[in-house]
């Protein structure tokens, strides 16, 4: 159905500044139910299961099963965030058991300096193509003029 | 039906937010991030203003919000002009090789900053092992100091991308933030605000001034007022019938929030499109929609027919009747056809032999290293299309034991993958005929409104990093227009509230007639949007070529079809929206009429079939290269309701 939340796992992201589930769904499917103000799927067959609100739930609340119209029962797949890795454990219908560990990033979120050498775009070069990086590493890119 | 009135009886009067910029870029995903990262260096020093407007959370919206296992596009050793070559192959011929050419010689410098930003690349260590992105940044150099990366194919590379989208918002927020600081803006960055609509310079009728939307969090109406935007909201999802059923109906290939913005956006406000008869239907692992490339590739799997025949050595000289030389270099459409030959002749199902694949891998290697290949294998999943991994659980399917089933989906619309549906934009100054540039690269026919990414026409396999790339190519030529034109002050001449009125409609209508009925859901005085939405995509289905007539069509079948298209479109007006994210689906379903429209009066003019495999007009069986190695674009009159179709030459630039 996609995406699902357990009940009594859920508190609403009541203690944080923003509902973590509701923030980070790229198809606006999460919302909070109106009398338990707990996190909600409200439109399940819109759901991609890109499973990023199971990776953003600080409570593990969330869970996918799998869309019923394809998939029979019985099987999962439950990541663990950390922080440079991510942790999967696929569960099959028979109840045999794979987990995989897999990088996720090299530089710690936070700590990238996007602009290591501090250079601006060479203005005189705006005309020409090439990106700032390409006119600050001294770069020419080539052109097709000779192949046509 | 009576038109719909907004008075603000029934729906509250949203708070109107006017937001000024120099430099709009509409949507979140790769190429509006690479555009933030490029334009803030041309832009800050010289005063300029930068705006993302996101209808999602950027660390996660876009194509590429799940995460990718590979970057497709990455030219490394490779030439540009190759690159040209290979496009073109796939794409039957006809590709702007300006574009795809300007496109190859920029797109490694964006692969080289992910990895420097934290994207771990596998790299193939001088011994011949594959090594993660983790370890390979422990021992070998980066891409740009020399490293090898793992090729899975000629032109892609493998990653650990479950985080990939996350990295690049990153540095695109950065860029924003940098900009805001310098400019003295309050706010740059805006998520979960939808734009829905462009609007024109009043002095001006082809030049843009701005934008409108609202927010699916608060009760507000948006006005983007801007001297140039960039509008790269993606491809178009959901516009025909989706294999899947019920609930499922969300697992598309192509990510379920394309909702066909760009083209319709682009449209209304009366920029050229073309190619809009391209489409892409991928052939992916059934159901679940999984990357078949590593498996081809990199694992080197074979797909056969229920009889264990290669389907596409079997059916090749019959395809040869009709499509000529085109058969010998099979690209994607083609590689569809030989194999829906099969599956109509009920020599299904075709099955791709993971199991053979891996068996054969695993007969020169340790225990160790073939419990490292099967990771490899599901990681292909689990960083891109998870719920492929659900569907190979639900169903007890190890890889290295048992056959997948392969499927073709769906039709979708788009511009960075391989099709080549989109926009007309003017190419590099340095390359191509007069009649490819009028101003800047990657401007379409609207001054000061230029696209990227999907939103490109004639110019597919960009990929991930390609939209990267195009979004910095187009930043940079924004900032270059805004210092030619710096007397400009585009101004629209449409009221404030009365956009605000038109867009909040659907409130209004709920309102106003919902406890007419005791089932708001049926109700004579509107249609939701989610059965509008059913509507169009029965009507595409069986009228422009989707999976139920195997993507057939004809003349007459389109003719009908628009009649029932005209329909959709006015009925559009009565779509009722319950809440704020019934408005989002409410007009994300009125850009996929329009975007669906524009599919589909192509096709109709494009009296060929360029993309057997792809769709057929089975009045025009044939590729006709006499009469159609030509693009086919075209221009919406809002005014009128009427399109201009029309044929532009097609130059070949490389041998």
């Amino acid at each position: 159905m996609p995406s699902f939340v357990i009940t009594e796992k859920c508190d609403g992201c009541m203690g944080q500044d923003k509902t973590a589930c509701m923030y980070i769904c790229p198809h606006d499917l999460m919302a909070l139910t109106s009398d338990t103000h707990k996190g909600i799927n409200q439109e399940p067959e819109q759901c991609w299961e890109c499973y990023n609100c199971v990776k953003i739930c600080p409570q593990q609340a969330i869970e996918v099963r799998a869309y019923a119209d394809l998939a029979p029962l019985g099987g999962s797949v439950i990541p663990m965030i950390g922080s440079d890795t991510v942790m999967w454990t696929v569960k099959f219908r028979n109840g045999q058991l794979k987990r995989f560990k897999f990088p996720t990033r090299t530089v710690a979120a936070g700590q990238v300096d996007i602009y290591p050498d501090s250079s601006a775009g060479d203005m005189s070069k705006i005309k020409e193509p090439g990106f700032f990086t390409h006119h600050a590493r001294g770069d020419a890119l080539p052109t097709l003029s000779g192949n046509i | 039906m009576e038109p719909k009135v907004n008075n603000w009886e029934y729906c509250e009067k949203p708070e109107i937010v006017v937001h000024e910029t120099d430099i709009l870029l509409i949507g979140g995903g790769m190429a509006c991030c690479g555009a933030a990262y490029e334009a803030d260096r041309w832009a800050t020093s010289q005063g300029l203003r930068i705006t993302m407007v996101d209808k999602a959370a950027t660390d996660r919206s876009g194509a590429v919000a799940q995460g990718l296992s590979a970057i497709n596009t990455y030219l490394g050793e490779n030439s540009a002009e190759d690159y040209v070559r290979y496009v073109r192959q796939d794409l039957m011929g006809i590709t702007r090789e300006d574009l795809v050419y300007d496109l190859g010689r920029h797109v490694d410098d964006s692969v080289h900053r992910f990895e420097e930003w934290g994207l771990p690349i596998w790299k193939t260590a001088e011994d011949g092992t594959r090594l993660d992105g983790a370890a390979a940044k422990r021992s070998e150099p980066s891409l740009e100091d020399g490293g090898k990366p793992v090729r899975s194919g000629r032109w892609q590379i493998m990653i650990n991308g479950e985080s990939y989208k996350v990295i690049v918002s990153e540095a695109a927020k950065l860029a924003l933030e940098n900009n805001r600081k310098a400019t003295g803006v309050e706010q740059n960055h805006f998520e979960r605000v939808f734009i829905v609509k462009l609007l024109k310079d009043e002095n001006d009728p082809d030049r843009i001034a701005g934008a409108v939307g609202f927010s699916v969090r608060e009760q507000k109406f948006y006005v983007f007022k801007c001297k140039v935007a960039l509008l790269a909201a993606g491809g178009a999802v959901n516009v025909f019938k989706t294999r899947a059923t019920g609930e499922g109906q969300g697992r598309a290939w192509f990510p379920v929030w394309n909702s066909g913005s760009t083209y319709a956006m682009a449209a209304e406000l009366g920029a050229e499109l073309t190619m809009m008869e391209n489409r892409f239907v991928p052939t992916r692992f059934k159901d679940g929609y999984g990357p078949v490339g590593a498996w081809f590739l990199l694992f080197k799997a074979k797909a056969t027919n229920a009889l264990g025949e290669n389907y596409e050595e079997t059916n090749r000289e019959e395809a040869r009747k009709l499509y000529g030389d085109y058969v010998d270099n099979v690209g994607t459409c083609m590689r569809n056809h030989l194999m829906i030959q099969d599956m109509k002749a009920g020599k299904g199902p075709i099955k791709i032999h993971t199991d053979v694949a891996m068996q054969k891998l695993a007969e020169t290697m340790t225990p160790k290293e073939i419990k490292h290949l099967q990771a490899e294998a599901w990681e292909d999943f689990l960083d891109m299309t998870i719920a492929q991994a659900g569907v190979w659980a639900a169903n007890n399917i190890e890889p290295e034991k048992t056959p997948s089933e392969l499927m073709p989906s769906e039709p979708y619309l788009l511009g960075s993958h391989a099709g080549c549906a989109g926009i007309w934009v003017s190419g590099p100054e340095d390359i191509g005929p007069d009649e490819y540039h009028w101003g800047y690269n990657r401007m379409t026919t609207v001054k000061g409104l230029f696209t990227a990414g999907d939103g490109v026409g004639a110019s597919g396999h960009k990929f991930s990093s390609g939209s990267h790339a195009e979004g910095r190519i187009a930043a940079k030529n924004m900032v270059s227009f805004l210092l030619d034109h710096k007397g400009d002050d585009p101004q629209f001449s449409e009221d404030h509230e009365e956009l605000a009125k038109e867009v909040f409609m659907p409130m209004e209508t709920w309102g106003k007639y919902n406890s007419y009925t005791t089932d708001p859901n049926i109700n004579p005085h509107y249609i939701r949007p989610r059965m509008l939405q059913q509507r169009l995509q029965k009507c595409m289905d069986e009228y422009v070529g989707g999976i139920t007539t195997w993507y057939m069509t004809s003349g007459t079948m389109l003719d009908e079809g628009f009649k029932y298209l005209e329909m959709i479109k006015e009925d559009s007006l009565h779509m009722c929206a319950e809440n704020l994210h019934e408005l989002l689906r409410a007009w994300e379903n009125y850009h996929r009429i329009v975007a669906g429209e524009a599919h589909a009066r192509h096709i109709r003019f494009r009296e060929e079939t360029r993309y057997p495999g792809y769709y057929y007009r089975g009045d025009h069986l044939a590729i006709d290269d006499e009469n159609w190695k030509c693009f086919v674009n075209s221009r919406y009159d809002k005014e009128t309701n009427s399109w201009d179709l029309f044929k532009k030459p097609y130059h070949q630039l490389v041998s």
